[in-house]
């Protein structure tokens, strides 16, 4: 097996509410440039599995993690790993779109700005790029000083990957990106990650399947805190090894 | 049957009459001191110094002491507050014995009589830091920093608004939702980055409220200024931390117990009671509306 072409790689990845044991043992690896889907009912450990990718449970008190999550070959829970770095290099698209409540240009420019870039020059270019590659360029170039909060829902969520890209990162981790949008705002992301996957590794929780369906190249099955069962997302929806993943695509529980 | 309704309705008009009760008393006490405060109040009551062994004039130097005092109070018990409830949100975990330890001691000293603060600035800042100083600067031979001023009236009176600062701080930062602290964190920001760019901006409301409430608070306390700095009367402003200072509260508590002529001065203890209750009255007021704006953003 070729080692060197994963992305991300995890070894029996636990990981411990208090007494709760939310992940018991994941192992998965993620190739890159490609889109990664995580399902299973709520609950099932996919969102606290993703959020461990670039350390984010850090923050939950009390959380306790074993095991290891290698992200290009290197421990990004060993002791030298500068959390800072790790997450502009793994970025992040939340479930509620989070705008900041400052400008559009503001909020693309937040992340450059923290990293130490002060020209001008430089920020309009990022600015520029993050959004076109975000697909949202042309609703907002005419007024780049309006308010974030201001845009409809898709609007906003195309505005935190254009956040999210304009720190440069490696890696998109999307916590059911599209779960408050509506139909014509979903495609809009969907037909993005399609584009970006050609840069960059995207890993996706969903609990639309049709939406892993059609948006991944690999789907990974949880199950209270389990992975059940990972192929390709063709096999996985049409011939899964598993009992009890047909049960849940097939719609007969979660 | 009867006796149930009957019940139903002594109960609606005992509570009733006892709410009625408090908005009479409170009536009562604006319009009393309306009433007669209104008349000796004037431009010249407001810009002028007392006059005549303070039975005439105006309170001009109380009114300068007691800004001077609250703008001093502020810079030092704002930062230091809201640097605690930065702490106390952000840093400490919810559970840990240190974080306990200081929402007990804020707890606490809120619930401090003010007259204790007093005896203790006197004790503290005064004898031990002033006296201290003395020692230092001048071998004990010059009382300069080791009697009651402005400084040690100010840090006292700090002392004393501190957990209205801290509480009211810390209720705003935690109305700032965390998902913009974890999208900033998300994009590679520090925590420390966060707070300043993201959590402080959007929490300056409380931080104003909190400064506006101890402001207030500070505006009307007599007992801490007692021994630490307030002085009958000066015939001139302060004009160095280390000077003596007239206030309004401590006007008022000497004009009505200490004046060469209690009866003669009784419009001017209106008129100055009436400027204090002005005073307090607009910064409340001003720190209700900041407060329901907070309040109405984090129901969002």
């Amino acid at each position: 097996m070729d080692n060197a072409n994963y992305k991300i790689r995890t070894r029996d990845l636990r990981f411990f509410y208090g007494e709760k044991e939310a992940l018991k043992g994941i192992t998965i690896d993620v190739k890159p440039n490609q889109v990664t889907a995580l399902i299973g009912p709520s609950g099932c450990g996919k969102s606290t599995f993703l959020r461990s990718l670039n350390r984010m449970n850090d923050l939950v008190e009390g959380a306790v993690v074993r095991g290891t999550v290698l992200v290009d070959h290197i421990d990004i829970y060993g002791p030298e790993v500068d959390v800072v770095a790790l997450r502009k290099k793994v970025g992040m698209i939340f479930q509620k779109s989070n705008p900041f409540p400052k400008s559009v240009y503001d909020n693309v420019a937040y992340g450059p700005r923290v990293n130490g870039i002060r020209e001008r020059k430089v920020l309009d270019e990022i600015v520029e790029t993050s959004l076109k590659q975000a697909a949202l360029w042309d609703e907002v170039r005419d007024d780049l000083s309006r308010s974030g909060l201001a845009l409809s829902g898709g609007q906003q969520q195309r505005l935190c990957i254009a956040r999210a890209l304009a720190v440069g990162p490696e890696v998109l981790l999307m916590d059911e990106p599209a779960s408050a949008l509506d139909p014509s705002a979903t495609a809009k992301i969907e037909e993005l990650m399609y584009v970006l996957k050609e840069n960059y590794t995207i890993v996706i929780v969903t609990h639309n399947m049709q939406q892993a369906a059609r948006v991944s190249d690999v789907t990974a099955f949880f199950y209270i805190g389990e992975l059940i069962e990972m192929d390709e997302t063709r096999k996985m929806f049409t011939n899964p090894s598993v009992k009890q993943t047909e049960d849940y695509i097939t719609g007969r529980f979660g | 049957m009867i006796g149930r309704k009957f019940l139903d309705f002594t109960v609606t008009t005992v509570s009733a009459s006892s709410a009625l009760f408090i908005i009479l008393i409170v009536l009562v006490l604006i319009g009393d001191i309306l009433l007669n405060g209104w008349s000796t109040l004037s431009w010249e009551f407001i810009t002028e110094s007392p006059m005549q062994g303070m039975t005439e004039g105006g309170i001009f130097p109380a009114i300068f002491g007691t800004f001077l005092l609250v703008v001093i109070m502020s810079f030092v018990g704002v930062p230091i507050g809201t640097v605690t409830a930065i702490y106390l949100s952000e840093y400490a975990g919810q559970k840990s014995i240190f974080a306990r330890a200081i929402r007990f001691a804020v707890n606490t000293l809120a619930g401090v009589p003010a007259i204790v603060f007093g005896l203790f600035g006197l004790g503290f800042f005064v004898q031990f830091v002033g006296g201290g100083v003395d020692q230092v600067v001048s071998g004990g031979a010059e009382l300069r920093w080791g009697q009651p001023n402005i400084l040690w009236s100010s840090l006292t009176m700090a002392l004393l608004t501190l957990p209205v600062v801290i509480i009211s701080v810390e209720e705003s930062i935690k109305t700032v939702p965390r998902e913009l602290r974890e999208a900033s964190l998300a994009l590679g920001a520090t925590k420390w980055t966060t707070i300043r760019k993201i959590v402080l901006p959007n929490s300056i409301t409380g931080i104003l409220t909190g400064a506006i409430l101890a402001v207030s608070r500070g505006a009307g306390e007599v007992a801490p200024i007692l021994f630490t700095g307030a002085a009958y009367f000066l015939p001139k402003l302060p004009d160095s931390l280390s000077d003596q200072f007239m206030e309004l509260g401590y006007h008022i508590f000497i004009m009505s117990t200490q004046s060469t002529d209690v009866e003669a001065t009784i419009g001017i203890q209106y008129a100055t009671t009436l400027v204090l209750l002005a005073l307090t009255f607009s910064l409340n007021f001003s720190a209700i509306f900041l407060r329901y704006k907070v309040r109405t953003r984090s129901a969002h």
